[in-house]
């Protein structure tokens, strides 16, 4: 079965109703990030002691998840639901053919290294 | 006279809350520096409480307080502490090693408000040797001149606990020192923010708690004269926070968490000079106009001409320092302390110009010997970091050490 890796960049603040949208439709596995980013949003200023700076790089939350059995598009509309406000600033998401995965503790391959281990409780 | 106990136990205590500031002058700079020079930031002011030290009770306590030399310096006598033993100070009911120590803290600090001036771009070893220098003959000589019987003090001028001393002299020699070292690399190119301002904020409130034993210690006793210090400490630190405050809200839209603490330090720099001459009502005044003329000096005079103070110790210390020696020849008052004198609006004139002379011989003298001592250790040692020291921070280049264990961007 394919893998895709979907990887969103948004608001901070969208950062745990995002989270618990994800996991709602099945999404239990993701790597969340701290970054700073630039695009159509201009930054802000910041003064101190009277000078001001552009602070250009604006801080921006990046999740990571990859999917198999979860339809693609079930994971875009659902962030996309949550993230939208309409403002710029709301972030991107991209997404990528995965080739391979390996889970480290067990060795599985594949699709194998993402899904649930059947039987296997959440820790 | 007897030792007190009392007037003893306070003057030990303040000793131990001037302590204090000096490493809360460590965070105050470090908050305010970028994570890469936070521990160089850090280092310097640690590092000058364990080197002044030694050199003040080495030469520094004769220097200043040893028999007084033609006006300009105190002889050898007392070289080591030699003689002092259990003695009682003179004309005060304290022992005099307790007023040693005292002095000893205002000496560690005045070159550790230096260091704000030209953060993140000074060698270690050429700062070290310059603070030895300018603690020797710099602050040495200024201190006897206006507290060890030195020709300023037979001048009339009155310098309660060290604005003349320790912020204009401080201020004025870090001013030529950031000048002559040159700008930091990214100055006016790119952002160069405060990597930690919760840290700036906790050594600015250990600053000011210890202000307390700076100013109201500086009574030499537990006395009404203390208590008065005391209340015209707290009065301009707190008058001055809201000026700042204010005059930034206005100009800038934004009422900001470093004005509110930089205005606090600025307040207790003016009142330094006049904490134990003027009354709480005058100290509220000289505090306020300290906070907005102290904002304008580092928000707009810098601007202004360019120079790279980095973290504002002329625009606070030197400025604050200044103002806070021409007001206490406006508003310092016999009714207060009858060992002072009247200023201005008590009737008299002469103070305030004792004052005026007594700030232009500090500033001449800051920058002069500043510069001659800048010159001499060039002459010897690289003072600044190369290019690539710079970007890559000076706790890696200097000290082999990174202050957070994963940095981020700066």
């Amino acid at each position: 079965m394919s893998m895709t890796k979907i990887e969103i960049i948004t608001r901070p603040g969208k950062l745990e109703e995002l989270e618990e949208a994800l996991n709602d439709i099945g999404v239990l596995g993701m790597t969340v990030s701290q970054v700073y980013g630039c695009g159509l949003q201009k930054g802000h200023k910041e003064v101190y002691r009277g000078a001001s700076y552009d602070i250009s790089l604006v801080p921006k939350v990046k999740i990571e998840t990859v999917v198999c059995e979860i339809p693609v598009e079930k994971v875009l509309a659902t962030a996309e639901r949550i993230c939208k406000t309409g403002q710029v600033g709301d972030g991107k998401i991209f997404v990528y053919e995965l080739t391979d995965a390996v889970r480290i503790r067990t060795g599985q391959r594949g699709d194998d290294a993402i899904k649930d281990i059947p039987g296997e409780k959440k820790i | 006279m007897n030792i007190d106990t009392g007037d003893t136990a306070w003057v030990l205590i303040s000793a131990a809350l001037v302590f204090i500031m000096t490493p809360g002058l460590a965070f105050f700079y470090g908050g305010m520096v970028r994570s890469k020079n936070v521990l160089t930031t850090i280092m310097q002011s640690f590092f000058i409480v364990a080197l002044v030290s030694v050199e003040w009770l080495l030469v520094g306590y004769t220097m200043v307080f040893g028999g007084d030399v033609g006006g300009f310096i105190g002889d050898l006598s007392k070289m080591g502490l030699y003689g002092i033993g259990y003695n009682v100070l003179e004309g005060a009911t304290i022992p005099e090693l307790a007023f040693v120590a005292f002095q000893c803290m205002f000496a560690v600090i005045t070159p550790a408000l230096i260091t704000g001036a030209f953060a993140e771009r000074m060698k270690f070893g050429a700062f070290t040797l310059f603070i030895l220098l300018w603690s020797v003959l710099i602050y040495n000589p200024m201190a006897h001149w206006v507290w060890g019987g030195g020709f300023l003090q037979e001048l009339g001028a009155l310098d309660f606990a060290g604005g003349l001393v320790i912020h204009i002299l401080s201020g004025v020699s870090g001013l030529t020192l950031c000048i002559l070292l040159g700008k930091r690399r990214d100055f006016g190119r790119k952002a160069i923010v405060p990597h930690n301002l919760p840290m700036t904020v906790l050594g600015a409130t250990l600053l000011w708690f210890g202000w307390f034993g700076f100013n109201a210690g500086s009574a030499l006793g537990a006395n009404a004269l203390a208590a008065n210090a005391f209340v015209t400490t707290q009065a301009a630190a707190a008058a001055a926070t809201l000026g700042w405050v204010a005059v930034e809200w206005k100009c800038h839209g934004k009422p900001t968490v470093l004005g509110a603490v930089s205005g606090c330090v600025a307040g207790v720099g003016a009142i330094t000079p006049a904490a134990g001459f003027v009354a709480p009502m005058p100290a509220v005044i000289i505090g306020f106009v300290g906070g907005v003329v102290c904002f304008f000096a580092v928000a707009s005079l810098k601007q202004r001409f360019g120079y790279d103070d980095a973290l504002d110790a002329f625009g606070v210390h030197g400025i604050g320092g200044t103002w806070g020696s021409l007001a206490t020849g406006l508003w310092a008052s016999l009714a207060v302390n009858d060992g002072g004198a009247d200023g201005l609006f008590y009737g008299s004139g002469d103070l305030l110009v004792a004052q005026i002379i007594s700030t232009a011989v500090a500033y001449i003298f800051a920058v002069v010997g500043s510069y001659v001592l800048f010159r001499v250790v060039s002459a010897v040692m690289t003072v600044r970091v190369d290019a690539d020291e710079e970007i890559i921070g000076l706790d890696i280049a200097e000290h082999g050490e990174s202050g957070y264990a994963r940095s981020t961007f700066s």
